[in-house]
């Protein structure tokens, strides 16, 4: 045992080392990244294989293939991944894992960073009926991540792990194990159909098997001790339910307000301790719900309430917002309220007014040649598509060339339902990373069902926005091994586009002079802007040994 | 002692990461509890970044409430400000005299009248980008010059060898001896 200050994420990564993973899988996103990218700097030494999958569906068939095949597993994504991951998600609850599986979201209340939503992901624990655990600490991620391998393997089903940003970007000292070097393990797939293939009718009884398993887990659930009282005494007629970061934020407050309540901790999200709750609420007369964003355990509360008969009176959404993460002010506030404290926090503002910093693009960043020729070509009115990743700075000042923006490759189809509902010519966005994770059948159903959409590709040959993580347009894994370098301009050419482009936006006559040219065509056209991110570029120069992890010497 | 709250503030691309890093193992080897957060992603782009840092005997939040920061550094002129809600009657304000300037920016001396007057005359405005740039020929090392300065001053309740003991873990060793220098140079002064 050691005790080190870890962020939540490396505290993830110890704990599944210690479970001892085999194959781990994933796609960068904030706050996960740093969970594969850990993995891909210690794979070798602890014989774990790690990869950037394309995206997150097929990280996750991905791994259930290592399952399948008896190797231990840990999934890794931001809070989206899971929607994209969710059309195998669902059936992997039904048929189960052979080998272990921990699947890592990371949630982002008040979107740090994140567009697209607010997304709160245990509501896939009632859609999928995956046990579903919810870390505070650093400490709790790696304990979590053990028990979560052992709960997989105690009942052949995964469990998600849910962190969200103030617990995955949160340091503290951490103590844990660290297991010998070891080899790479083999997997042996053994055939089994009856527990792998979800054809009806058989779905139907694996449904039936499903429900049964979560029984049991429930069982288990009331006997963990990651549910537990913290303070309080029998004569306590106020009672706090916390689980996550709003633990410790809870735990704060009361320390703050000198008050002594008994606060139930849950770490099972889904199922949860049910008996556990009726014993705490039982002799309360009021109980409050700290959760973040969706109050689904409060609702829980009521259920089991309303079954014992109890009158307890229960505060959530009523004395605690929906929207944005919440912090030590907002229970106070919140105990306050349903105390009748009078309690009132004082704020300053500055005497000079503060305006925003809006992130921009870093010096030197190709992008700083790209947006400003496409907004000086571009005819009056044009529609601009935008896509996640750093070419989002696109809808910010000084650019403002971004009309909508929704998920990972989103810009590919709603680009050509524009220029199909309008008959315009949109100009659409999209980096290299989003390109594979998921515009590409976007790109395929434009050029299928003829819409011209001019789709421009800013590849700086990385995921960077994320911190920097290998994708399959630049020759390099996660494990750093030299692979062939997948080329977008001859995706677009098989796909069936007819004016294809591949360009240094570093020369700007010649992007103007393509996206005039292509801006006449009746057809969908892309242009391949490539240039290395200048982050990236000054980092191999200081560091030239990093070249082993990023750049294939056969591309750039 | 309470837990000592410190608030860490500037502009994504500052090199702040490392500087909680060094924060957070110094207050480590001294033997402290310590929770800190951070922020990575969109905000890193040259947006404003805040981190928290709390050590004591117990620390519960890794959040610190408004009004309750011991200490504040601040690597940018206007992202001090920009987090100055978080200093109370107590708070010490040590700020690096640097800007980093975008479209209404406000005028510099308007931004140290309200620096100062928020934390009642207890700013500490020291040009530390600058002096790393003379001495060292690179100013990423402000940070570090900084937490020195704090040491020196009686800011931070954390030794000197905390610290030392700290860059040697979290630093490369490659450019460990520039960060000992930015450390070891605030107490030269």
């Amino acid at each position: 045992m050691i005790k080190k200050v870890l962020l939540g994420n490396e505290a993830i990564v110890r704990g599944a080392l210690a479970a001892g993973v085999d194959f781990v899988s994933g796609y960068p996103g904030c706050p996960s990244a740093e969970i594969g990218e850990e993995f891909g700097k210690l794979s070798k030494e602890n014989g774990v294989y790690a990869e950037w999958s394309v995206n997150e569906k097929v990280a996750l068939e991905a791994a259930i293939g290592a399952s399948f095949s008896g190797l231990k597993s840990l999934v890794n994504m931001k809070s989206f991944g899971i929607n994209v991951c969710s059309d195998s998600l669902f059936p992997l609850a039904y048929t189960g894992t052979k080998a272990p599986m921990v699947i890592f979201v990371g949630d982002d209340p008040s979107c740090h960073s994140s567009a697209q939503s607010e997304q709160d992901s245990r509501g896939y624990a009632y859609l999928s009926h995956i046990p579903f655990l919810d870390p505070s600490s650093p400490q709790e991620c790696y304990d979590f991540t053990k028990l979560g391998f052992e709960i997989s393997e105690k009942f052949n089903v995964p469990v998600i792990i849910r962190s969200t940003t103030r617990v995955a970007h949160q340091r503290a000292p951490v103590i844990f194990d660290v297991p010998g070097k070891r080899d790479f393990k083999r997997g042996d797939f053994v055939k089994n159909p009856h527990q792998f293939c979800t054809m009806p009718p058989r779905v139907l009884e694996m449904k039936k098997e499903l429900l049964e398993k979560i029984k049991k887990i429930s069982d288990y659930a009331e006997k963990s001790k990651i549910n537990k009282v913290v303070g309080g005494n029998k004569s306590s007629k106020i009672g706090i339910i916390a689980s996550g970061i709003s633990y410790f934020y809870v735990m704060e407050a009361l320390e703050e307000l000198g008050l002594d309540l008994p606060v139930l901790k849950l770490g099972f999200f889904y199922p949860l301790p049910k008996q556990k709750i009726k014993k705490f609420i039982v002799p309360l007369k009021k109980v409050i719900v700290v959760e973040e964003m969706q109050h689904y355990i409060k609702k829980e509360i009521k259920t089991i309430a309303k079954d014992i008969d109890s009158k307890v009176e229960i505060f959530g959404k009523n004395v605690l917002s929906e929207v944005g993460e919440l912090s030590v002010e907002n229970v106070i506030l919140a105990l306050a309220k349903v105390l009748n404290l009078k309690i009132k926090i004082k704020t300053k503002t500055p005497s000079v007014s503060v305006p925003k910093r809006y992130p921009k693009l870093c010096d030197g960043c190709p992008y700083w040649n790209i947006l400003p020729v496409i907004k000086r070509v571009a005819p009056e009115g044009t529609v601009f598509g935008g896509d996640i990743g750093c070419n989002m700075m696109a809808g910010l000042p000084p650019h403002n060339i971004q009309d909508y923006l929704f998920s990972m490759g989103a810009s590919m189809g709603i680009s050509h339902g524009v220029s199909r509902a309008t008959g315009k010519k949109v100009i659409s966005l999209i980096g290299d990373g989003t390109f594979f994770h998921s515009g590409i059948p976007g790109l395929v159903n434009a050029v299928y069902n003829r819409s011209n959409p001019l789709i421009i590709v800013l590849d700086n040959r990385i995921t960077a926005m994320t911190g920097h993580q290998q994708n399959p347009g630049m020759g390099k894994t996660v494990m750093g091994q030299n692979v062939e370098q997948i080329k977008i301009e001859e995706i677009a050419t098989a796909c069936g586009v007819k004016h294809v482009k591949v360009l240094d936006p570093k020369n700007m006559k010649d992007l103007e002079d393509t996206i005039k040219d292509f801006m006449q065509k009746d057809e969908v056209s892309v242009i391949v802007c490539r240039h290395i991110c200048a982050l990236l570029e000054r980092r191999l120069k200081s560091n030239p040994d990093l070249g082993e992890f990023y750049i294939n010497p056969q591309v750039i | 002692m309470d837990n000592f709250n410190i608030i860490l503030t500037g502009v994504g691309g500052q090199g702040i990461i490392t500087l909680v890093s060094i924060l957070d193992e110094a207050c480590f080897v001294q033997g402290y509890d310590v929770k800190s957060s951070e922020l990575h992603g969109l905000s890193q782009r040259g947006g404003s970044v805040i981190i928290h840092i709390r050590f004591g005997k117990k620390v519960n939040s890794p959040l610190i409430s408004r009004g309750k920061a011991d200490l504040i550094i601040g690597l940018e002129l206007v992202e001090a400000l920009r987090d100055i809600d978080f200093s109370g009657p107590k708070t010490a304000l040590l700020v690096n005299d640097y800007s980093m300037g975008f479209q209404g920016y406000p005028e510099k001396q308007e931004i140290l009248v309200a620096l100062n007057k928020a934390v009642r005359g207890g700013m500490h405005l020291v040009p530390a980008a600058e002096i790393c740039k003379k001495e060292l020929d690179k100013d990423v090392v402000a940070g570090v010059y900084l937490l020195g300065y704090a040491v020196k001053n009686n800011l931070i309740p954390l030794k000197k060898e905390s610290f030392l003991k700290s860059l040697e873990t979290v630093i490369p060793q490659k450019y460990l001896d520039l960060n000992i220098k930015a450390l070891n140079l605030a107490f030269k002064s």
